[in-house]
């Protein structure tokens, strides 16, 4: 594993006295796309203000692609972009300005070609003449990401991106997100879309309360806590399970008419064939049978809730 | 050192000022000549002469101070307000940038503003009134000191401000009375012995006593003096605007 970004114990307190990050030890893979998943007021936002250099930590580091981001911030900086929650924009800079300004900023020489391609990749190229005050929420979005690209970072971090943006937008961001990865970006994002962590993401993290609560592939994630059910529609209902079939663990419905069957592990999973036969053994016969997956949704719902 | 970054910062500054140029230029112009017809032509033909020089002319120096202290003051304040105030600082804070390339964009940016309205207010007054600069480089010096200094003034106001009133008060209520009670407008040997003495702790004397020397060769204090007195003063802006934005003073959380 060759990590990107390494957060060693870092803590937050604000002035205020509220602690949003206790202790967090996070590593990010070179290359990979990592989804931050957290409710309100987790620490999120926090953590990626200590990595991009917007929020003092109170202890800890951070190295973002062997920089320390405190000690050697310039290095550490130039390599990573930033999009962030609030649509924080110039008002009267134009869309074309506004992006050069950025890849200015972050040290980088004039380079037309570039900016054009962003643009045009984000669909912004049109609007490029345009105030930026004449956009609409989602362009502004896009402006925001434009700007964060412009100087060809490494590192890309999307804060809620997907937050208030219609379906378009988002599918088109996706889109850019995977051809970011192709080019060897690592990009860490946050969101509430479980969907979106679900449809993007190679690991997940979750945060609660300031500390990281797991971090885990995705797919290794929804093995793990995944359940899956096979649901049996019963042409007759059942007055009770059969004993014979206690090996299995098997539900009937209150109504006796359907019967749930609940697996998680591979080895569980191959019973379906030992119970299907049992069933037909018993002359049970069923009109409809459905499988169901337990979404992340619901497994970072358990999650949060049992750490409360 | 990251050039691009401060030029980045200094053009997008200076394409601020341009796209407001008609009322940033227009209405110092406006207020300064308003000065001259009142104090000027209005008053100062009343006015006995203060070291051999006319009294509209004696103002020029004091009035082009004022206006590019006003001027420098809410030029740069505004100038880093703004991004605190639309949240678009982020930016900047996550940049790879120090102290130096922020204070060199903004504070560059809103000194240029302030030396180009210093020279059209001092055309302008030409033409209400004829004078002479006896000592171009020192007027250029002083000109171009006072407008760093203030400038970085305003940047700390800007950094310092919570609330768009903040922004208006120091201005208000510091900034204005100096300027008028440092000898914008008459010659500390006019003023009773003891307020003579009081008047020196106000920085605003020594920069119009030094730039009004440079027009007319008079001053009420020494132009050495001036020099170094605003040189101290600038030194001391720059050292307060380093530990704010180091520190992240009202910047970062």
């Amino acid at each position: 594993m060759d990590p990107i970004i390494v957060a060693s114990k870092v803590t937050k307190t604000y002035a205020s006295g509220f602690q949003a990050l206790k202790g967090v030890d996070l590593t990010i893979r070179r290359g990979e796309i990592f989804a931050l998943l957290g409710p309100n007021g987790a620490g999120k936002t926090t953590l990626i203000g200590v990595v991009c250099g917007i929020v003092n930590p109170t202890s800890g580091t951070v190295v973002a692609d062997g920089h320390d981001v405190i000690r050697d911030y310039r290095a550490a900086r130039a390599k990573i972009g930033l999009v962030p929650q609030e649509l924080s924009t110039d008002t009267f800079e134009t869309v074309w300005g506004t992006v050069s300004f950025s890849r200015g900023l972050f040290g980088k020489p004039e380079d037309a070609a570039y900016v054009e391609k962003v643009l045009r990749d984000l669909s912004l190229w049109e609007k490029r003449h345009d105030k930026i005050m004449t956009l609409s929420g989602g362009m502004k979005r896009r402006v925001l990401i434009a700007k964060a690209l412009s100087h060809e970072p490494r590192i890309l971090f999307l804060d809620e991106p997907t937050a208030g943006v219609d379906v378009e937008l988002r599918r088109d961001m996706w889109k850019m997100v995977r051809s970011l990865r192709e080019t060897g970006v690592t990009v860490i994002l946050t969101t509430h879309y479980i969907e979106e962590a679900e449809e993007m993401a190679d690991r997940i993290g979750v945060i609660n309360k300031g500390e990281i609560v797991l971090v885990e592939e995705k797919a290794a994630l929804m093995q793990k806590l995944g359940k899956k059910q096979l649901t049996l529609v019963l042409q007759r209902p059942l007055a009770s399970l059969p004993a014979s079939l206690s090996p299995y663990a098997l539900e009937l419905s209150s109504d006796k008419s359907r019967l749930v069957f609940t697996f998680q592990s591979e080895a569980e999973r191959a019973q379906i064939a030992g119970l299907l036969r049992a069933l037909a053994e018993l002359g049970i016969d069923f009109r409809d049978l459905q499988t169901s997956e337990s979404s992340l949704e619901e497994i970072f719902v358990s999650l949060v809730r049992s750490d409360a | 050192m990251n050039w691009y970054a401060i030029r980045a910062i200094y053009s997008f500054e200076m394409a601020r000022t341009f796209r407001t140029l008609f009322q940033s230029i227009l209405s110092p112009v406006i207020s300064t000549s308003l000065y001259f017809i009142v104090f000027g032509s209005a008053i100062g033909s009343r006015m006995a002469e203060i070291d051999g020089v006319h009294y509209a002319a004696f103002i020029v120096p004091g009035l082009t101070m004022l206006s590019l202290l006003n001027e420098s003051i809410s030029n740069a304040s505004f100038g880093i307000y703004m991004p605190r105030f639309s949240g678009t600082i982020y930016e900047v804070l996550s940049a790879p940038i120090s102290w130096v390339e922020i204070v060199l964009g903004y504070v560059g940016a809103a000194a240029s503003k302030s030396i180009l309205l210093g020279s059209i207010i001092l055309v302008t007054a030409r033409l209400f009134v004829s004078y002479e600069v006896a000592h171009p480089l020192w007027m250029i010096t002083f000109l171009v000191l006072t407008s760093v200094t203030f400038s970085l003034f305003g940047f700390i106001i800007g950094l310092w401000a919570d609330g768009f009133e903040k922004l208006q008060l120091v201005p208000m209520l510091i900034v204005t009375p100096l300027t008028f009670l440092g000898g914008s407008f008459y010659s500390l040997k006019m003023l009773p012995p003891i307020w003579q003495k009081v008047t020196l702790f106000n920085p605003v004397v020594y920069l119009v006593s030094g730039f009004r020397w440079s027009f007319f060769g008079v001053s009420d204090v020494s132009v050495e003096l001036s020099a170094a007195m605003t040189f101290v003063f600038m030194v001391l802006c720059l050292a307060t605007a380093r530990w704010l934005i180091r520190t992240g003073y009202r910047l970062k959380s």
